[in-house]
């Protein structure tokens, strides 16, 4: 069980950062991961009065707000079909529409969990994390990053022709994954991100070129298990690494399958 | 901390601790419907709407709901109503703890999507968990109550 002495709504980023410099505050997001947590908090930080919230669409990308909930992520209809419906797929099975309407974009981001769908899915697109000190970084050296005291604002999703799909697997619906997969094709790269390893999610680019040259069943195949042997894997209670590593070939070649059907050649 | 909330209609005024969980405020000023399950946002027992939205009471300061409007089953009752009666023709609600979650949830698909799919009342119900029943039974209830009402859903009829 969690204790917050105080709680304060921050009227401006710099009153959130200020705030946040102080190891016992914290930024609470959609308060459900810090909820699972033990210990005290002296001031709870809020930061939704800072119209953080939603999605902004430009020409040419889309602002996602840190405060953004998952729900809304979820039913976000440029967004959807921008990534023909990955973004929808990615979130739809964490719990319940009662926790995404909650647990927020920025939150899961920032946790940078081992576990997280959205980081996964982001991964895959050319994404970059807006920190109020830090600046703009790509969500790819972000995602390596350790925790500081900075405080995330938005995602920037630039608006990269591609093709996108995702999968994960889950021993039940609404449980935790055992494997995330996304995998994406933007201006002729591919990009494999591989998560719930149990770690962080990882990138995997087609460095090897066993997709170029034309899309047959076999180059499929080859790219599947490369994705499936250079991405470390490890074992929990969900699944061991020999299983996860199989689930990687499997996810990897079925998302390839259906980016390729759905215009990917 | 002092707060203003509209809960079911009405304003309250209170002064609250700043680590106060909205379903201990709810429960505070009666509303009992809102019942305490997982304690890990995973079970669905405690969904209340929320400027509209169901959420998880148990996972909501309420000092964020601050300024906010609140509904509980309480102040749902008629809406509640018209449909809970063909969940308990099912037998659905056997030992009931779930049940009001599961109204709950219920009343905010039916607001957003008056005519669900089977699938659609699957995938938005999949946050409220029931240890009694294989959840089928919630389904019928809710798919007889949207087929009396004549007005057409998928035309998939639920099947055992």
């Amino acid at each position: 069980m969690i204790s917050i002495q105080k709680y304060v709504r921050a009227k401006s980023l710099e009153e959130a950062y200020q705030l946040n410099q102080s190891r016992a505050n914290r930024v609470i997001g959609g308060m459900l991961w810090i909820k699972t947590g033990n210990g005290s908090v002296n001031t709870a930080i809020d930061l939704c009065d800072l119209g953080l919230d939603g999605i902004e669409e430009t020409q040419e990308a889309f602002l996602i707000g840190a405060m953004t909930s998952l729900r809304r992520m979820e039913l976000h209809q440029g967004l959807n079909t921008y990534t023909q419906g990955a973004a929808g797929a990615a979130v739809r099975d964490i719990i319940g529409v009662q926790f995404r309407n909650l647990a927020t974009v920025g939150g899961s981001i920032w946790g940078r969990f081992g576990f997280s769908d959205v980081l996964t899915f982001f991964l895959s697109l050319e994404t970059f994390v807006e920190l109020y000190q830090g600046g703009i970084v790509p969500l790819e050296q972000f995602a390596a990053l350790g925790y500081d005291r900075d405080i995330l604002v938005r995602l920037i999703v630039k608006k990269k022709p591609g093709v996108f799909a995702y999968r994960a697997f889950r021993n039940q619906r609404t449980d935790l994954p055992v494997l995330t997969c996304a995998l994406s094709r933007m201006e002729g790269e591919y990009r494999a991100v591989i998560g719930a390893r149990p770690g962080r999610a990882i990138v995997v680019r087609d460095e090897e070129g066993l997709l170029s040259g034309g899309q047959t069943e076999g180059r499929y195949n080859a790219f599947s298990a490369y994705v499936a042997r250079v991405v470390p894997m490890g074992s929990n209670t969900r699944g061991s690494a020999a299983y996860r590593t199989h689930l990687a070939r499997v996810l990897t070649e079925r998302n390839l399958m259906q980016i390729m059907e759905s215009g990917g050649k | 901390m002092e707060i203003k909330i509209k809960l079911n209609g009405k304003d309250v005024s209170a002064s609250i601790e700043a680590d106060l969980l909205l379903i201990d405020f709810l429960r505070e000023h009666g509303c009992y419907s809102v019942k305490r399950g997982c304690e890990t946002s995973g079970c669905g027992l405690c969904t209340v709407l929320m400027d509209e939205k169901p959420v998880l009471s148990c996972s909501v300061l309420t000092a964020r709901a601050d300024g906010h409007e609140i509904w509980t089953l309480e102040g749902l009752q008629e809406e509640a109503q018209e449909f809970a009666g063909f969940i308990a023709d099912q037998g659905a609600d056997q030992c009931g703890f779930c049940n009001p979650g599961f109204v709950m949830n219920t009343i905010a698909l039916l607001r957003e999507n008056p005519n669900p799919t089977d699938d659609e009342i699957r995938a938005y119900l999949a946050g409220n968990l029931c240890r009694c029943s294989g959840y089928e039974g919630q389904l019928r209830g809710i798919r007889n109550y949207l087929d009396s009402r004549g007005e057409k859903g998928n035309g998939h009829t639920c099947v055992l």
